[in-house]
């Protein structure tokens, strides 16, 4: 099922949840973006985790946007939610 | 250390403590791969699903078995990143559902 909401992940490289979530949303979206923050580091990585705080104040992950809809978590029926509706 | 050997030394150590990995292999291993790589970055192994500092005194709660194991296998039957389960989890007793972050925003 193809989207044409943006989605954005913020990861972790470690993070198996994180990798499934990858996984899943592959080839879902024209315009897809992760970002695996713990590869980050100095004023980027500063930048994307205050992104991160604005939408999941615990700065857990995955936190992943889809279109407006904010998923914190590998929650696939949410995700499948977010996507389809 | 490589991954047999560390899957081998927690298996026994934490199933003596009623804490059981899941049977799921890929994503034991995998978590156990993060657990490694973390331990190569930062010099501790830092919980593989959540970001750690660098900073060891900082990470205290998050090294693995990280502090907040011990309330969420009690709570939902799994830690944070399901690396370790109850037997009742890993049994299908329990309900396998998504365990939410325990600890305050850094």
């Amino acid at each position: 099922m193809a989207s044409e909401k943006t989605i954005r992940i913020y990861a972790l490289s470690t993070c198996f949840h994180c990798k499934k979530a990858k996984r899943m949303l592959e080839g879902r979206s024209p315009s897809r973006t992760v970002i695996d923050v713990d590869l980050l580091d100095g004023e980027q990585k500063e930048c994307v985790l205050a992104e991160v705080r604005k939408v999941n104040p615990r700065v857990s992950f995955p936190t992943i946007l889809i279109g407006d809809t904010v998923i914190v978590g590998f929650r696939e029926e949410e995700i499948v939610r977010a996507l389809g509706s | 250390m490589d991954i047999e050997t560390l899957y081998q030394t927690l298996r026994k150590s934490q199933e003596e403590k009623g804490y059981h990995f899941t049977g799921d292999e890929e994503s034991t291993r995998e978590l156990l791969q993060g657990l490694l790589t973390n331990k190569k970055r930062y010099g501790y192994m830092s919980c593989p699903c959540r970001l750690a500092t660098g900073n060891r005194e900082r990470d205290r709660d998050i090294l693995c078995p990280c502090a907040y194991r011990e309330e969420d296998v009690k709570e939902y039957g799994s830690c944070y990143c399901n690396l370790y389960v109850s037997k009742a989890w890993r049994e299908g007793k329990v309900a396998h559902q998504y365990v939410p972050e325990r600890r305050r925003g850094q």
